[in-house]
């Protein structure tokens, strides 16, 4: 999409290498190495407690690594305190200086510099005020914290992070005390400031579908290892591990086989290839739009009908199968299905992995 | 309630059941009778008091009130007072601020130790707090020969009381932002850095506006307890008039001379000073409750 995709030619902004972080007794990160292109918007997406926050503060220069670098643009910065960075972080509960306005809070990083590196006031003011017309919130600037929305905080403690002029921009779920409605406004906003800006910029999300829409790569964590990194396409028709497949969506996890390069389930073949060099057994994983409703024939498995309910367009049957695990499929279909009725159903799509991965 | 018990007798069912306007009020008469007795309280433990002291020392006219203010010795009590405050307020106030940000923001080993030893001047008896200084700097304490030798006198003079009174204001402004400040958390300072402020500057532009109010409640009681002292003072001071002698010592005095018109007199000193730290603590209860102390948010 917006940064390349081939890694040949893209400068790296940050290189995170083999970076350990252990809280107490708990290890948060196992060497964990990940390269971040300048100018990409990249999504660190995990479940809670799998180290994405701390890994964002180890960048800032929030939190010190136990082992491993942090490079900034080819320099060692794991040494650097976090005012020497250049980072802009913007927090999940917004931090902003609550005795302070919009636009004293706007300007605080600028007027916390030496005086022989402070902008002169009237270029601060000007400033501030171009910040604030990027984040639209012009008419806002002698108003306080308390004054605004969430939405709108979460604003200023953006352009607060912007003024300045960071290297990287680090938001650390920056949407997670919004609405949904808000974060979805939010979320396009933020595409297009990047879009206009070109700042680097890393976010923390548990939210899939945020990090799949938003970013240029997404780098999938889990308990404080680096699962996948890649582009929202890629992470999604390619995932490497049923972890990252499961975190990315719902999934149907069936019994399969792999036979003359394809894979069978109960028997009957699918369209799934086999993947290469995997054992005989196999786990298939199936999204709920990679299943059909069929007549009992010929499906590769029957299961019963829990509950049923239209949305959008599309019906959403509730079915438990054959290992009395409930999963959902969607179905166009008009036909309405009542609680208990046996249905076939049909895999027509699917991630096969050895039923020996985890 | 005794209409509605009527009421319930002859027309049950045409009177409407009136709710009560909450759950958790009592009736009016048990209200009515209880706040009485707040007031009868507090007047004849409060205001009964206060009042005899303001009669008592214009009994003899403003002559006689002026002229027990502006004895040598009055003077005397009242500038060592001053002195005192001056030097254990800040100190306190530096002490405190140090101590609530190091324990609020940082963990350490011997954290809860700290805690607890800068609680125990609230529970020691003040009088146990002076004996402390005695036995370490008196003649017959631990240093007091040397202290001799070199020529330098504490206890029975400035020094003591100054020692004494910074050891019983200890606890209050500590006690205060504790809280207040693990409340607050770090995030804000931590906005700071990133934007690439000092720990200083932080701590200027940041930490200190957001404790500002919690800080000048604690400054305000700190300084009333720092001028009203009188346990531990006693103990270290050796009542010489005009020397070491504070306010509350030379009210003290006064009144065992039976010179009750200047004893009352000095001791309206002490009970304005009380009643403008009311004040002024009321209205920043009223107005910052929220900054003042932690738990008092309102959002």
């Amino acid at each position: 999409m917006h940064a390349a995709t081939d890694r040949i030619g893209a400068s790296t902004a940050i290189q995170v290498a083999d970076v350990s972080k252990t809280f107490d007794t708990a290890a948060v990160l196992h060497q964990l190495s990940l390269d971040v292109q300048a100018g990409e918007l990249l999504a660190l997406l995990g479940p809670s407690g799998s180290g994405k926050t701390t890994l964002l503060r180890i960048i800032a220069g929030l939190d010190h690594p136990d082992s491993g670098r942090i490079i900034f643009g080819g320099e060692d910065a794991t040494g650097l305190p976090v005012q020497q960075r250049a980072v802009g972080f913007v927090f999940q509960h917004y931090a902003l200086f609550k005795h302070l306005t919009v636009a004293d809070n706007i300007a605080y990083g600028l007027n916390a510099r030496e005086r022989k590196r402070r902008p002169p006031k009237a270029e601060i003011k000007n400033r501030v005020g171009n910040l604030l017309d990027l984040v639209k919130l012009s008419g806002f600037a002698s108003r306080y914290p308390s004054q605004l929305s969430g939405g709108q905080r979460q604003r200023v403690a953006l352009a607060r992070a912007l003024a300045v002029e960071p290297r990287v921009l680090l938001l650390d779920e920056p949407f997670g005390a919004l609405d949904a409605q808000v974060r979805k406004d939010l979320r396009r906003w933020l595409r297009e400031i990047h879009d206009r800006t070109g700042q680097t910029t890393i976010f923390v999300t548990h939210d899939q579908d945020e990090a799949l829409e938003l970013s240029d790569r997404v780098a999938v964590l889990d308990k404080g290892r680096l699962q996948q990194v890649g582009t929202p396409d890629e992470v999604q028709e390619q995932p490497v591990s049923p972890t990252v497949l499961k975190f990315l969506g719902d999934a149907v996890e069936v019994s399969a086989v792999a036979r003359d390069g394809g894979v069978e389930v109960n028997g009957r073949a699918t369209p799934v290839q086999a993947p290469a060099n995997s054992g005989r057994d196999l786990k298939l994983y199936v999204r709920p739009w990679q299943i059909r409703l069929t007549r009992p024939d010929d499906a590769h498995f029957v299961a019963i009908v829990q509950s049923s309910y239209r949305t959008q367009g599309r019906q959403r049957i509730e079915v438990e199968g054959p290992d009395r695990k409930p999963f959902v499929v969607e179905s166009p279909d008009s036909v309405r299905f009542s609680v208990g009725e046996p249905v076939g159903l049909e895999i027509i799509g699917g991630y096969p992995f050895d039923a020996a991965l985890r | 309630m005794s209409d509605r018990v009527v009421n319930a007798g002859l027309q049950p069912s045409v009177t409407p059941v009136r709710p009560p306007a909450s759950v958790v009020t009592e009736q009016r008469g048990v209200r009515w009778l209880l706040i009485a007795i707040a007031i009868v309280f507090l007047a004849l433990f409060l205001l009964l008091p206060l009042l005899t002291v303001i009669v008592e020392a214009f009994s003899k006219g403003l002559g006689a009130y002026a002229a027990a203010l502006t004895e040598p010795d009055a003077v005397a009590a009242l500038r060592l007072t001053l002195t005192v405050a001056a030097i254990a307020v800040p100190f306190n106030l530096v002490f405190g601020v140090v101590a609530a940000w190091a324990i609020a923001k940082f963990e350490f080993r011997g954290k809860n130790l700290l805690i607890t030893l800068i609680d125990l001047p609230f529970s020691v008896s003040p009088v146990v707090s002076g004996l402390i200084y005695v036995l370490v700097f008196g003649t017959q304490g631990l240093l007091g020969p040397w202290l001799i030798d070199h020529n330098i006198q504490i206890i029975f003079a400035v020094p003591g009381i100054v020692l004494a009174t910074i050891f019983v204001t200890f606890p209050f402004v500590a006690r205060q932002l504790i809280p207040l400040m693990q409340e607050q958390g770090t995030l804000e300072e931590e906005a700071a850095l990133t934007l690439g402020a000092s720990g200083w500057h932080a701590f200027w532009t940041v930490t200190l506006p957001n404790i500002r109010w919690g800080l000048f409640y604690s400054v305000l009681l700190c300084n009333a307890r720092a001028m009203g002292e009188f346990g531990a003072v006693s103990v270290v001071s050796g009542h010489i008039r005009g020397l070491t002698n504070t306010i509350p010592l030379h009210v003290e005095i006064l009144y065992n001379e039976y010179n009750f018109v200047a004893s009352f007199a000095v001791a309206s000193l002490l009970a304005g000073l009380a009643l403008v730290t009311l004040v002024i603590k009321s209205v920043l209860e009223w107005r910052y409750s929220a900054d003042i102390a932690a738990g008092a948010r309102r959002h």
